[in-house]
C-alpha cells in the first residue's frame, strides 16, 4: 500500500536534514587547517599564506612580500601565554645572528592581545625583531595556528619548510633554519 | 554668622561637581562588561573564563578602562580595537556564524509552513467528509443481521 507523506512529515524531514547538514559543515569548518603540516608529511613545500598586517603599536604595516629572499622564522605569540616567555629570548638570539648574516630574520605576530601588555613583554625581552599584530584574527588561522606559541620557517622562496607547533628550543633552530641559510637551500 | 554662611555655601559650591562626577563615575562595571564579551583564546565567554591567564589580561584592560570612566559601550569598542569584532559574543555576520541569523528564521519559516499545510489539509478533509452523504454523524445503523443477533442476545438475557 502507498502512503504519502504528511507536509508536516514532510517539513520536519527538511528541517533534520537540514540541521544535520548545518551541524557537519560547522564541524568540518572547525577543524584546524593542516594543509601546511600535511605538504610536510609529503616532502614539499606549501606556500607560505601571504599578509600584511599593521606593526605592533601602530606606525606602518609589515608583510610577509617584504622578507622574500631571505629565510624567515615566523613566529605567533600572545603576552599571556607562558611558553612564549621561554621562547623570547632564544628567538632574539637567533633574529640577531640571521641579520647579522644577511641572510634572514626572525617576524614576530602578536595575537589575541592587548597591545600595551604586548609592548611591555618586547621591552621586557628586549626583543628588536619586527613585530606585528594580527588584530582581526586574520592571519593565523589561515597558518593553522590553535596553540600560542607556534613557529614557521621559510625558506628565501616564501615556501614553509618546517613547523613547531609549540615552543622552539635551540635544536630546532639548529636542525631547521641553519641548512636553509646556506646557500642554494 | 554671616561669614559663616558664606563659608558654608563656598563649600557646598564647591562639593556639588565633585559630587556629580563620582555619581557619574565609575560607568559601568567589569562584571557587567565580562558578561558581554568574549574571551577569544579560551573560545568562551569571559565571565566563564576564571583562570585563563589571556582572560585575566582581557579583565585587567577592562578594569583599566572602568577606572578611566569609560561607558560599557566605549570599553566594547576599545576591546574591538585590540581583539577583533570576534571579542563581542556575537556570531559573525559570514561563513558558518551566519548560520545562527539564518537557521531561527528558517525554523520559524518551515515550521509556520508546515503548520499551515496542516491546518489547510484538515480543513479540506472535514470539508470533504461534510459533503459526502455517505457519511452520516453518529455511528453506522446496524444492519439487519446485527439487528437479529443483537435481539437473540438481549432475549437470551431476558430475565
Amino acid at each position: 500500500m502507498k502512503r504519502s507523506l504528511s507536509p508536516f512529515s514532510v517539513a520536519a524531514l527538511i528541517g533534520v536534514l537540514a540541521l544535520v547538514g548545518l551541524l557537519t559543515y560547522g564541524l568540518v569548518q572547525s577543524e584546524p587547517d593542516r594543509r601546511i603540516d600535511q605538504a610536510l608529511v609529503r616532502g614539499e613545500r606549501a606556500q607560505a599564506p601571504a599578509f600584511e598586517l599593521e606593526t605592533l603599536g601602530g606606525g606602518g604595516t609589515g608583510s610577509l612580500e617584504d622578507y622574500r629572499g631571505k629565510v624567515v622564522v615566523l613566529n605567533f605569540w600572545g603576552s599571556w601565554c607562558e611558553p612564549c616567555r621561554t621562547e623570547s629570548p632564544l628567538l632574539q638570539r637567533w633574529h640577531d645572528r640571521l641579520s647579522a648574516s644577511g641572510r634572514g630574520t626572525v617576524v614576530g605576530v602578536d595575537a589575541l592581545d592587548v597591545t600595551e601588555d604586548a609592548l611591555d613583554f618586547v621591552q621586557e625581552f628586549d626583543l628588536t625583531y619586527p613585530m606585528l599584530k594580527d588584530r582581526d584574527e586574520e592571519v593565523y588561522p589561515d597558518y593553522g595556528v590553535i596553540q600560542f606559541p607556534e613557529t614557521f620557517v621559510i625558506d628565501p622562496q616564501g615556501r614553509i619548510a618546517a613547523t613547531r607547533r609549540g615552543p622552539v628550543d635551540e635544536e630546532f633552530m639548529r636542525e631547521e633554519v641553519l641548512p636553509l641559510t646556506k646557500a642554494g637551500a | 554668622m554671616r561669614r559663616r554662611a558664606t563659608l558654608a555655601l563656598a563649600v557646598l559650591a564647591l562639593a556639588a561637581p565633585a559630587g556629580a562626577t563620582a555619581a557619574e563615575c565609575p560607568k559601568t562595571t567589569l562584571s557587567d562588561v565580562e558578561n558581554d564579551v568574549m574571551c577569544p583564546v579560551c573560545g568562551t565567554p569571559l565571565g566563564l573564563a576564571t583562570e585563563a591567564p589571556q582572560a585575566q589580561r582581557e579583565r585587567e584592560f577592562i578594569r583599566r578602562q572602568v577606572d578611566d570612566c569609560r561607558s560599557k559601550d566605549e570599553i566594547k569598542a576599545a576591546l574591538v580595537d585590540e581583539f577583533g569584532e570576534n571579542v563581542l559574543a556575537l556570531p559573525g555576520s559570514d561563513g558558518f556564524d551566519l548560520a545562527a541569523y539564518l537557521v531561527p528564521g528558517l525554523a520559524v519559516l518551515l515550521g509556520g509552513g508546515a503548520v499551515a499545510a496542516t491546518a489547510i489539509g484538515w480543513r479540506r478533509s472535514r470539508a470533504r467528509d461534510a459533503a459526502d452523504p455517505t457519511i452520516a454523524d453518529g455511528p453506522p445503523a446496524p444492519g439487519s443481521a446485527q439487528r437479529d443477533r443483537l435481539q437473540t442476545d438481549l432475549d437470551r438475557y431476558d430475565l
